[in-house]
């Protein structure tokens, strides 16, 4: 709950920093070109994961100050991962080599108005990791290039099969020159914890300008209180799950008695 | 109807659970076995992760194992003397049962054990019970058969500390129905389930329990195994989601009732030889799985091991 209130809190003061912005650009309009290039907020900055949470929408919309490609890059709480790879031992495949990958996002999704090799170049697509082939992931152990990129490509078409690494590129659309809009579709099994969402404009190759916005996933109402529960007091949990148990067997057996 | 599990962090269609938990607890009351070696390959078969598969079926089972043995209890069908001394192995197997799942899991090949022990128990005792049950039905078609000894004697009767059960008009040691009790302790810990399946032919095979108590004394005992198992899942690995829990207990404890009277129409060998089919069919299954070639040799896992 604290990770909701600090977002929010965090989100409070970059709208009144992107009002005061716009205010100052109105009026020192004439003596400097400085504004702030762009501006984006989402529909909603906090994910409620309810009992009856299925998966859910955000809508990222946004303005900026002329033409250029903008590029909106979703990024959910790094963690580590084990990869492991099963061989056939014996004739049975059993799990064989692993690889640690310590910074995975639990979630990834990149959205562009246009393919991106048509407006930026490699090197600003590896500086901002835009694109899963630029996801740093932080691999540990010391592996030869091209078993490591097996490691590394069975890690996101894992996460691709989850639904929780985009497949292709999202698309943001332009309404007129400078509104532009996208929809982030978060699936029902996304990970909780503190999400990114960073929307860059690109003019000429080069990134001008850019606004990161927190996004919170966080269990609510019944499933939060289980969980923190299970979490706080295992042992008391445990307990209850089995005197619950007892009870329900207890009673359907007094109920079909009758039956 | 789509249902968040907290613990699970997944949803799942909650008439999907509901029927997979009445469909198991069906054949929990007809065979007396609590079911959980059908749960866990199903939980994991729909994307829940193996290990709450197991602390949350751990959970399941206590309920679906009470409204059993009620029902047996009324039909007088529980010896609880001899639940009673089964239990006090089973407490020790439960023990013994953590302390090798926790050599398994650092050796770091935890999966591919529970996978193989699978494969190995229900395999041998689902061919074993298949080939007697088999027998026993021939053996009723040849009225010129002579009927059988009403007690055997093997080695296993010669052992100490003998004790009278009266219920089961039994005079075996002790340390025969603890042993089976603490070898079915074993299985809760290593591989999430009640034992029932292996329970059962135990005592058929090798205490001679006459058959109609069996289903009851072997749930009585389950009950209580599980509720270890629970408590120790939800201690050391907060592995029991009580949202899946609770969707697979109404559907287990209706589909138990039911299991139960269907069980009463159906002859010893009978049952038994069903119980053996879909015994060896899961084995196999699960062998089938472990030779054939994964479609994806390669395996994400975020918990930390």
């Amino acid at each position: 709950m604290s990770a909701v209130r600090k977002g929010a809190g965090r989100l409070w003061s970059v709208r009144v920093a992107g009002g005061l912005a716009g205010l100052l650009a109105g009026v020192f309009l004439a003596a400097t070109v400085w504004a702030q290039q762009l501006v984006a907020d989402l529909s909603s900055h906090l994910i409620a994961i309810t009992t009856g949470f299925t998966g859910t929408e955000v809508v990222l919309f946004g303005t900026t100050d002329g033409a250029g490609d903008v590029a909106i890059v979703v990024t959910g709480p790094r963690t580590p991962v084990t990869v492991r790879r099963k061989e056939r031992i014996a004739g049975i495949w059993i799990n064989a080599r692993s690889v640690r990958f310590e910074q995975v996002p639990g979630y990834y999704m990149v959205a562009t108005n246009r393919p991106l090799d048509q407006f930026v170049g490699r090197p600003v697509l590896e500086r901002h990791q835009i694109g899963l082939p630029n996801l740093q992931l932080g691999p540990r152990e010391q592996l030869a290039p091209d078993q490591l990129a097996l490691f590394r490509s069975a890690l996101i078409r894992n996460k691709q099969r989850a639904g929780l690494y985009g497949i292709t590129l999202g698309q943001v659309a332009f309404l007129g020159e400078r509104l532009f809009r996208t929809n982030i579709y978060f699936p029902a099994n996304v990970p909780t914890g503190l999400y990114n969402v960073e929307a860059l404009l690109i003019r000429d190759g080069e990134v001008v300008s850019a606004q990161t916005t927190p996004l919170v996933v966080s269990k609510v109402g019944f499933s939060a209180e289980i969980y923190d529960f299970a979490r706080n007091q295992p042992m008391i949990y445990g307990v209850a799950a089995v005197i619950g148990a007892i009870a329900a067997g207890w009673l359907a057996g007094a109920i079909f008695r009758r039956v | 109807m789509q249902v968040y599990l907290p613990i699970a962090e997944m949803s799942v269609n909650a008439l999907l659970v509901l029927g997979m938990g009445g469909l198991v607890g069906f054949l929990s009351g007809m065979f007396g076995v609590g079911g959980g070696f059908l749960m866990t390959p199903l939980l994991i078969f729909i994307g829940v992760p193996p290990a709450i598969a197991v602390g949350t079926q751990a959970n399941q089972l206590v309920a679906a194992s009470v409204s059993g043995v009620l029902a047996h209890w009324r039909r007088g069908n529980v010896d609880v003397k001899l639940g009673v001394v089964m239990l006090l192995g089973g407490m020790v197997g439960t023990v013994v049962g953590v302390w090798i799942f926790s050599i398994l899991q650092r050796i770091g090949q935890i999966d591919a054990a529970i996978t193989l022990s699978y494969v190995f128990f229900l395999g041998t005792i689902g061919t074993m019970m298949m080939v007697e049950a088999s027998r026993a039905l021939i053996r009723r078609r040849a009225p010129t058969a002579k009927r059988g000894k009403l007690h055997r004697h093997m080695w296993l009767h010669g052992l100490p500390l003998k004790m009278r059960f009266q219920r089961s008009k039994l005079y075996i040691s002790a340390l025969l129905p603890a042993g089976i009790g603490a070898v079915g302790g074993m299985l809760v810990a290593i591989m999430g389930i009640g034992g029932g399946f292996m329970l059962v032919p135990a005592m058929i095979y090798l205490l001679n329990m006459p058959t109609g108590l069996v289903a009851g004394t072997s749930l009585f005992q389950i009950i209580f195994t599980t509720a270890m198992a629970t408590l120790l899942q939800a201690a050391t690995n907060q592995t029991v989601d009580v949202m899946l829990a609770l969707l697979l207990l109404i559907g287990g404890v209706v589909g138990a009732q039911f299991g139960t009277k269907a069980g009463g129409r159906l002859r010893g060998e009978q049952a038994r030889l069903l119980l053996a089919s879909l015994v060896v069919a899961v084995a196999l299954k699960l062998a089938f799985d472990l030779v054939v070639e994964p479609n994806d040799v390669f395996t994400i896992s975020t918990r930390m091991s």
